[in-house]
């Protein structure tokens, strides 16, 4: 009796093995569009998590990657602001990891040391209903059709707020167009229950909240032949909306970092801000009852149409790049690709509850944006932003100008009465030209 | 004997030669100095060399770049947030230095004196100095912070002596005095040791002598402690200066330059633009502008404050 019963768990454990084992080698002998090289072994650096799933399911695809190929992969992750730094440091000692999963424009700034990625778009375009033009265009490289880098998602930041709050400030649906929008503002105000946005030096929020004012009353910061065009009659505009808005706004928010806007919200300080996802399921899966009850009140909307009468939306993209000086170029190209088939792709955008925004349409069907009615919003983030640097091409200028915070700034010296809004379009024009000069 | 001969004599000349190498001065000092010059060249010139190489660059990350001359710093000069980033170092240095030097010597008096728990005490007050200063940065951000702060809350309230939370770090000068009163709490205890230690060394004889003579509590003080002190203390400042001056973490992570680049020092402005800018060659000259003032904060100490008239009376320099 006791034989047989470990003969018959024995052979179970073969029949739980078998399948795993012939799914593996399928993908391996005929999925993969690279074959890896031999003793290949791959070092990945990422961000660090915006949603805890986000780590977590990122490095089970990549031990999948590892099961399915037998190339090991090691997985960083870096700080928001850290991630740039070391990006800068691999590309200039052409050492380092071998696949950076870095922010927007910054292989932009490398496009010379980055592998030629255009064969693996190419596929990747084919097989999952084409890329958005927003992920194209931050794929290839200016004035090119060749792909440097596979973006692999973008964070969107769209109104964050408490649907009763704004009902009370006497608005039934959100506001789609700017006037108002400012008109909800200052209700909210008078409720007891404002806005607030960051005008810190808040690389994501700060940088969100700036572009889409100018970019939604027709303001930009270059032209499409790199001419710096920010001082123009559509930005002082914008700054005279800001300086408007701002009266309304909670005290303090030119201080404000990334972090302060959800602090604020969380603690019922403001009705209304600017986020990805995150800041709306932090709440609702709170483990404390009083935040977790703000959860069933809130809701997310588009940042309203201005004068332009488009979208004018950012959206933070993350690229997968990878460098040229890496050993192991196809089990790199081989490693992004399976991140990016659906087995593994969907399985992240749907463990990150949609912090992550597809770049391929076809994922635009992922029963992630259907799981919360309220979330179905962020679907549309990259089929909907605009990119740094518009209406230019992207570019290190463009890098730097955003890293600078010079359109900001320019909204911020505004709003705090250090500057007139001519005086601020002035001055974000020098800023500007100084980093797009030839 | 031939073959006890030869033995002899080889070894002999193996002895001779090494005996003789280390006998030669040069080559001793040249051996005895390589290690610390090697650290130094590797870790201190080099990198110096290359800044302010890089400095009259156009270098960015990801690029090389080519020598331009003077073109940053013409462009710095121009350049209203480098000047106020001059501006905001050096008020920033000056008014922190002379907080820390006036708290610290206070502190440093008080624990001259026999007080009970004289260990205990000193402990406590190097706290400020031994938390990593991130940490010490996150919470004066959260004291400071526009809708949580503590010190709001508790004047607004609790205590009702305001009706509206103080906006520490939403306007300029706000922002300012809020680093500089938290770079004087973190910078307190490191003087007040030191010159403690100053303290330990002057003789007590010296203030005896002086009561005999009838001085004053103020009399002592300034013709006993201040000469005695002023060569450690003149170190200590030189530290203090360069330390303040050269600020990074505290500004960077609280303000991270803000309101408006309103308190970006020149460090916080050399990092902005150098790495996250991604302009390695603007950023160097920031950072190479530093030089002049350090230099000079350096002489001065050394050779205004460290004279030989402060312990030896007027008639010698």
């Amino acid at each position: 009796m006791s034989t047989s019963r470990r003969k018959i768990l024995l052979g179970g454990a073969g029949l739980i093995a078998a399948p795993h084992l012939i799914s593996s080698e399928t993908w391996a002998q005929s999925g993969s569009k690279f074959t890896p090289e031999k003793g290949a072994t791959l070092r990945v650096l990422r961000p660090t998590k915006f949603v805890d799933p986000d780590e977590t399911i990122f490095k089970e695809n990549s031990e999948a990657f590892t099961k399915a190929t037998g190339v090991p992969v090691r997985v960083d992750f870096a700080g928001w602001e850290d991630l740039r730094p070391q990006t800068a440091v691999s590309a200039n000692t052409g050492a380092g990891p071998d696949v950076i999963v870095g922010w927007t424009d910054d292989p932009h700034v490398y496009a010379d040391k980055l592998l030629d990625m255009t064969e693996l778009a190419g596929y990747l375009g084919d097989k999952y209903g084409g890329w958005y033009p927003l992920a194209e265009r931050y794929g290839k490289k200016h004035g090119t059709n060749q792909w440097i880098c596979i973006p692999m998602g973008g964070s969107g930041g769209p109104a964050v707020y408490r649907e009763s709050w704004v009902k009370e400030a006497g608005f039934e649906k959100f506001p789609t167009n700017v006037d108002d929008y400012l008109k909800l503002c200052q209700n909210l105000k008078k409720i007891g229950h404002p806005a607030g946005f960051a005008l810190g030096n808040a690389v994501g929020d700060g940088n969100s909240f700036t572009h889409w004012l100018v970019w939604s009353h027709g303001g930009y910061m270059v032209d499409e032949n790199l001419k710096v065009a920010i001082n123009s009659k559509e930005t002082i505009a914008a700054l005279k909306y800001a300086k408007e808005l701002y009266q309304t706004l909670i005290p303090g928010t030119l201080s404000w970092l990334d972090p302060s806007n959800n602090k604020a919200l969380t603690a019922g300080e403001i009705g209304l801000t600017q986020n990805g996802v995150s800041l709306y399921f932090s709440i609702k899966n709170s483990k404390d009852p009083e935040i977790a009850k703000i959860g069933p009140d809130l809701n997310h909307a588009r940042m309203p149409i201005g004068p332009v009468g488009r979208p004018t939306e950012t959206a933070l993209v993350v690229n997968a790049m990878a460098f040229k000086h890496t050993k192991y170029p196809n089990a790199a190209k081989a490693y992004l690709q399976f991140m990016m088939e659906q087995e593994q792709y969907d399985k992240w955008l749907t463990g990150c509850y949609g912090y992550w925004a597809q770049p391929l349409k076809a994922y635009a069907k992922s029963k992630v944006w259907e799981s919360d009615p309220k979330i179905t919003l962020y679907r549309d983030t990259i089929e909907n932003a605009l990119w740094y640097g518009y209406k230019g091409p992207i570019t290190e200028a463009a890098s730097a100008v955003n890293a600078e915070y010079v359109m900001v700034q320019m909204v911020a010296s505004v709003c705090s009465g250090q500057a007139t809004p001519e005086q601020a379009a002035a001055e974000a024009e020098r800023r500007a030209k100084r980093y797009y000069r030839s | 004997m031939a073959v006890a001969a030869d033995i002899w004599t080889e070894g002999e000349e193996k002895q001779n030669w090494l005996v003789r190498l280390f006998d030669w001065k040069p080559f001793l000092v040249a051996i005895c100095l390589a290690p610390a010059l090697g650290l130094l060249l590797v870790f201190l010139t080099y990198p110096l060399g290359l800044g302010v190489w890089l400095a009259f660059t156009d270098t960015r990350i990801g690029r090389s770049g080519v020598f331009i001359g003077l073109e940053n710093f013409e462009s710095l000069l121009q350049d209203q947030v480098f000047l106020m980033s001059v501006g905001n170092t050096i008020l920033y240095t000056v008014v922190a230095t002379i907080g820390k030097f006036a708290l610290g010597l206070w502190l440093a008096l008080l624990l001259n004196h026999h007080l009970p728990f004289k260990a205990l005490l000193r402990a406590i007050i190097l706290v400020p100095w031994i938390t990593p200063t991130v940490l010490s940065a996150i919470a004066f951000w959260w004291i400071y912070d526009p809708q949580f702060s503590i010190i709001s809350y508790v004047l607004v309230d609790v205590l009702g002596w305001k009706s509206t939370y103080i906006d520490f770090l939403g306007t300029p000068w706000h922002a300012r005095w809020s680093l500089i009163a938290a770079n004087i709490w973190r910078g307190i205890p490191f003087v007040a040791i030191c010159l403690l230690a100053g303290l330990q060394t002057i003789s007590p004889s010296l203030y005896e002598a002086a009561m005999l003579d009838g001085a004053s509590a103020w009399q002592r003080f300034r013709h006993v402690t201040m000469p005695m002190l002023m060569p450690i203390l003149a170190v200590v400042l030189t530290f203090s200066v360069l330390f303040t001056f050269t600020d990074f973490q505290l500004v960077y992570a609280i303000t991270r330059g803000g309101p408006v680049n309103s308190t970006h020092l020149m460090a916080t402005l050399a990092f902005q633009r150098g790495i996250p800018g991604g302009q390695l060659g603007e950023g160097a000259a920031i950072a190479v502008a530093m030089i002049p003032f350090l230099v000079f904060a350096t002489l001065f100490s050394y050779f205004a404050l460290a004279r030989r008239k402060w312990q030896q009376g007027e008639s010698n320099d």
